[in-house]
């Protein structure tokens, strides 16, 4: 599980480098999203652009890993392609999660928070 | 046996036998995709018909056969008004001898949101995203093995 950060004053981006989170990956997804956001109180921005395909597990961790940050972190997403965009509005997680059309829009946002 | 399809009514049928195990799903997942009546799909069709078997093989691999392996075998076909599937395996029976109903958790439903993280779920999305994309999903225990038949409507 690929994953490429960017850290900002106010922001950590989280740019997933592969084309799926699925049931194989879901764990170490969560693990590798735990490493690499650390202890820091910046918000999270996880640009899943890349990222073709979601299944429930993948959904999961990704609601884990809000779990993980907490109540007073913030866990944004970015670049929502068609299928991913699908699973988060049929599950009703879209109404849970800040979606950004990018990660520079969501960035933007960051700044002005 | 497999029962022969009906030339009248149904496209081709194509079938495809591989073990329960996360790695395999994957790589069937691949193969299913890769079927005629699969890849001349539109994009949005080709990623719901994807969603749909990986949420209905990783609960084979996960519950049917929990930690365990043993053969799957899904067969598709086109119909008039989309995808119809059949899928078997040899694990368990479905608790109750019933489909789970996948119901989202009421502050889902009705959009207020959880009154505390801890309540949001990391699971039970699966049945609820199966029965968002299928019709007339029926199952039965037939013989020692799970039958799971649906239709996947198509948009394009």
């Amino acid at each position: 599980m690929e994953l490429q950060t960017q850290t900002r004053p106010k922001v950590i981006s989280v740019l997933v480098l592969e084309d799926r989170i699925d049931a194989a990956s879901a764990i170490q997804f969560k693990e590798r999203m735990r490493d690499v956001t650390g202890s820091g109180d910046q918000r999270v921005v996880l640009d899943l652009a890349r990222v073709q395909f979601l299944d429930s597990s993948g959904l999961g961790a990704i609601v884990a890993v809000k779990k993980l940050l907490g109540p007073d972190r913030v866990l944004e997403l970015s670049g929502l392609t068609p299928t991913v965009e699908k699973v988060f509005r049929l599950t009703r997680m879209d109404s849970i999660f800040t979606i950004h059309a990018s990660l520079e829009a969501a960035v933007a946002n960051a700044a002005n928070a | 046996m497999r029962p022969m399809p009906d030339p009248a009514a149904n496209g081709a049928r194509f079938s495809l036998g591989f073990p329960a195990d996360p790695a395999e799903v994957r790589q069937a997942l691949t193969g299913l995709l890769a079927a005629p009546a699969v890849s001349t799909l539109v994009d949005s069709d080709r990623g719901t018909v994807e969603l749909v078997l990986a949420e209905v093989l990783n609960n084979i691999v996960e519950h049917a056969y929990a930690g365990g392996t043993g053969p799957v075998e899904v067969d598709l076909w086109a119909t008039a008004s989309g995808l119809n599937f059949q899928v078997a395996d040899a694990g368990n029976p479905m608790p109750e001898g019933t489909l789970p109903d996948g119901h989202l958790p009421d502050f889902l439903r009705s959009g207020d949101g959880p009154t505390v993280l801890s309540d949001l779920p990391e699971g039970g999305f699966g049945w609820h995203l199966i029965r968002s994309l299928t019709r007339d999903l029926t199952y039965a225990r037939q013989g020692g093995r799970n039958l799971l038949s649906f239709a996947i409507p198509l948009d394009g």
